[in-house]
């Protein structure tokens, strides 16, 4: 057995633990932590309070901070830190955590915890923070020993960051906050045991590569795992697909790795995807996945995924590879070290691709993409409601207008997808979404981290009615670090999403799905301190948008829009790609949902 | 015969569709992990939360100064799902190494159990001893209604002496759950 035991590092001179912590976060490049106090920190609070090189942003609520540090982590690549108490602190931390988990965002969560004496005794504000965040992590940590803490926390930095990233929770007992510690720098050694591959293998590039050279119908799916993988990987995916002129599709996480605008993009596939995204993905003969990982929401049906494809897929997580969907040739590694290392084994390779066969694949591509599957019709007179999906496409079209690097962040439900079918990144790192756990209540305070990584940007929330409501205190926050982030919200006066399987998949029994006695948003806006507009006709829709994005402050626009629009094209759970519902526009082509999706979320 | 498990055992099976996954096995996986606080948990945790079926585990350290522990599980799945076990343990921070003994050759796999039969004089209490002996238990404790036998052998064995044991006054089993490693030179 080899093993590399990290030579032992010289420990300077100890100091309290909160101090020896906060030196840790230093040494790991910390600026900014999220955070929440309460009696267990109260150390740290104290060693906060002391210096000036961390920046502390009270939030409202714990939930939040997670979210903010992952809006922080996503749109700068660093590893987001938040900071809790013990028991209640850290229990409301646990949905931004399993959020971070399931889209692979880099955060570490310091929580306090009782002093060591007390572990297990039900204390006051006791909680098995560990016990409770072990599924919810993807490591976490127990600090007993003083002499640990320096080493733990740089560990915890490591593993957030490396292979694939996620979040690591340290707990950390008051008593080991106050007691010495000693420091310890980063580690220059290998981890003992947590090594991921980053580098692929050549035979599978090989084979790959072959595949792909062979290929009549190829298409290339992207995901988050390419935004993870930092801008270098986005550039050399869009070297990738030039060179090749294959069809690129993105999952929700990966909007943004390749430019949206670009004709080689077919638009987001999976259950809100595009149609031609879709149906490539259904006919293809042989398919790239690089860093997505065959969720339920992209395969649909499993049996009928993708049925008469040979499938290469590339994952830096080998557990990723062959869970859902059994692939060809698999590729464990970094998304941009694998692409680079594709592209150079693709000109390497005498072989020509099939040109003939791509222009035809091509040709029936574009016959897909003819069907213009988003189309929704917006009636311009005075007074006319406005249509969501116009509402987000004036949102668009304006803040390209207003030329400012822009951000957005969404909530969950109709507003999330309608805003990733309209909203057109053309970079990564631009586009915060809570895409595998769908958490409500995201959106604003992931802004809120965005924006504090990037003051002077235009940072957008695109909400509804319902979801704001789940995190709205957060605009206290907004107000305190004069964060001018936008939430623009398209209130369609109903759970939508919920409101649509219910028209679509339960006779239309809309129970508890209205959004009853909401807020004014104008006045609520106001008592934050904030501005508050309201759109209520399409006639009022570009000067909302326009004062909205020239407002120097935060601003809560309310958007009202029909309340009865439905979210198309739509794969319902359970059915395969080639049976997806089209929108209204479309009613001749409507196919029947399986009874199957009842079951399904 | 359904034996017992020596940990709690997750009972529904993957949900993973049978035809991508290839015929339905049994493996013994081998783990080798720091000796940190939480880690079987962590592994345990695993399992019942991904519903991967647990037929047997073990843990205890293994190397000078308890640095690390080797647990043994014994699971069964389609290989696609025996694939994800091995890859999902693979991923956990504190997890070194991990080996599929099923997959990599012939191994031995060994459990201890202990089994007390209470039965008074008679032709039941010759029986009990006259098995015992053909299978090599031992018997480490006696009283004149009772017996208690330590045996050593393959699970298969074990089940099928307790089996024997039921109807001769059986009244109580314990199990360690396997221990395992390659034969032959290979170490994990
Ligand atoms: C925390 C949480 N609770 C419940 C849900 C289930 N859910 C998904 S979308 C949705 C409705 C969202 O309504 P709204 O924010 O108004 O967005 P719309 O769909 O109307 O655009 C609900 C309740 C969820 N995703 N997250
Ligand atoms: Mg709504």
């Amino acid at each position: 057995m080899s093993t590399h035991p990290t030579p032992p590092e010289t420990p300077s001179a100890s100091a309290p633990g909160a101090e020896i912590l906060l030196r840790a976060l230093k040494d790991q490049g910390v600026e900014v932590v999220f955070g929440y106090p309460g009696g267990a920190v109260l150390p740290i609070y104290d060693a906060i309070f002391r210096q000036n090189a961390i920046r502390h942003i009270l939030v409202r609520h714990e939930q939040a901070a997670v979210h903010a540090a992952e809006g922080y982590a996503r749109s700068t690549g660093r590893v987001g830190v938040v900071l809790v108490t013990s028991g209640p602190g850290a229990t409301n931390a646990v949905t931004g955590l399993v959020d971070a988990l399931m889209d692979s965002i880099p955060v570490v969560c310091l929580t306090g915890q009782v002093p060591t004496h007390l572990i297990g005794n039900d204390a006051f504000q006791e909680a098995d923070t560990t016990g409770i965040t072990r599924p919810a992590t993807k490591h976490n940590y127990l600090v007993k020993r003083g002499e640990d803490l320096a080493r733990v926390v740089h560990e915890a930095f490591y593993v957030a960051r490396s292979g694939r990233p996620g979040p690591v929770v340290v707990d950390l007992p008051k008593d080991i906050l106050i007691g010495a510690a000693p420091y310890t720098p980063p580690p220059t050694a290998p981890h003992r045991s947590y090594r991921p591959q980053t580098e692929p293998n050549a035979d599978a590039i090989a084979r790959a590569v072959a595949l792909l050279k062979g290929a009549k119908r190829p298409v290339i799916y992207t995901g988050g795992g390419v935004i993870n993988a930092g801008t270098e990987a986005s550039e050399a995916l869009r070297s990738f697909v030039r060179r090749t002129g294959f069809p690129c599709t993105s999952t929700l996480m990966g909007l943004g790795a390749y430019p949206a605008s670009d004709p080689q993009f077919l638009g987001m596939l999976g259950m809100h995807g595009t149609y031609e995204a879709n149906l490539a993905m259904h006919g293809c003969d042989v398919m790239l996945n690089v860093g997505a990982r065959f969720d339920d929401r992209v395969t649909g049906k499993l049996a009928a995924f993708s049925p008469g494809s040979r499938k290469i897929h590339v994952d830096i997580d080998p557990s990723s590879i062959n869970k859902n969907v059994p692939v060809d040739v698999a590729i464990v590694g970094d998304a941009g070290r694998t692409l680079l290392a594709l592209l150079r084994a693709w000109d390497a390779d005498a072989a020509e691709p099939d040109r003939a066969a791509l222009a035809e694949w091509w040709r029936q591509i574009d016959a897909w993409r003819g069907k213009d599957a988003l189309r929704y019709t917006q009636p311009q007179t005075k007074g006319a409601v406005i249509k969501p999906q116009y509402a987000i496409q004036r949102l668009y079209q304006l803040t390209r207008e207003a030329g400012r690097e822009t951000f957005i962040s969404t909530e969950v439900g109709q507003h999330q997808m309608w805003a990733a079918q309209f909203f057109k990144f053309e970079q990564p790192n631009r586009w915060m979404t809570s895409g595998g756990l769908g958490t409500m209540g995201y959106g604003l305070p992931a802004a809120m981290g965005v924006q504090i990584a990037h003051p002077d940007a235009l940072v957008i929330d695109i909400a509804g009615e319902a979801s704001i409501l789940m995190n709205i205190q957060e605009m206290a926050t907004l107000a305190q670090y004069r964060l001018p982030v936008k939430v623009f919200i398209l209130n369609n006066r109903y759970m939508g999403m919920v409101r649509q399987w219910q028209e679509l998949l339960h006779g239309g029994r809309y129970s508890e799905s209205y959004s009853a006695a909401l807020p004014d948003f104008v006045k609520l806006a106001e008592s934050f301190h904030a501005t508050g507009l309201h759109a209520r006709s399409v006639d009022e829709l570009d000067g909302v948008i326009r004062a909205m994005l020239e407002a120097p402050g935060p601003v809560i626009a309310d958007i009202a829009v029909d309340e009865k629009e439905n979210c198309f094209p739509m794969i319902p759970s359970g059915a395969p790609h080639n049976e997806m519902i089209l929108g209204p526009e479309h009613e001749a082509d409507a196919a029947g949902i399986a009874d199957a999706g009842l079951v399904l979320v | 015969m359904r034996r017992e498990s020596p940990m709690p055992v997750s009972c529904w099976c993957s949900s993973m569709s049978g035809e991508a996954g290839g015929g339905y096995r049994s493996a013994t996986i081998s783990v080798l992990v720091d000796n940190e606080a939480g880690v079987l948990a962590r592994v345990i945790g695993l399992f019942s939360g991904r519903g991967y079926n647990i037929d047997s585990l073990t843990v205890a350290p293994v190397e000078d100064g308890g640095q690390r522990s080797r647990i043994n599980i014994v699971t069964s799945g389609t290989q696609m799902v025996i694939e994800q076990i091995k890859a999902q343990l693979d991923r956990l921070v504190p997890v070194h190494r991990i080996a599929d003994l099923t997959q990599l050759g012939p191994h031995i796999a060994r459990e201890m159990a202990l089994i007390k039969i209470v039965a008074p004089a008679g032709d039941k209490r010759a029986e009990a001893l006259r098995l015992a002996d053909a299978f090599r238990a031992r018997v480490v404790d006696a009283t004149t209604e009772s017996f208690v036998f330590e045996m050593t052998g393959s699970t298969d064995k074990l089940d099928a002496f307790v089996a024997l044991m039921r109807p001769l006054g059986l009244a109580e089993v314990s199990r360690t759950g396997v221990a395992a490693m390659a034969r032959g030179p290979r170490a994990i």
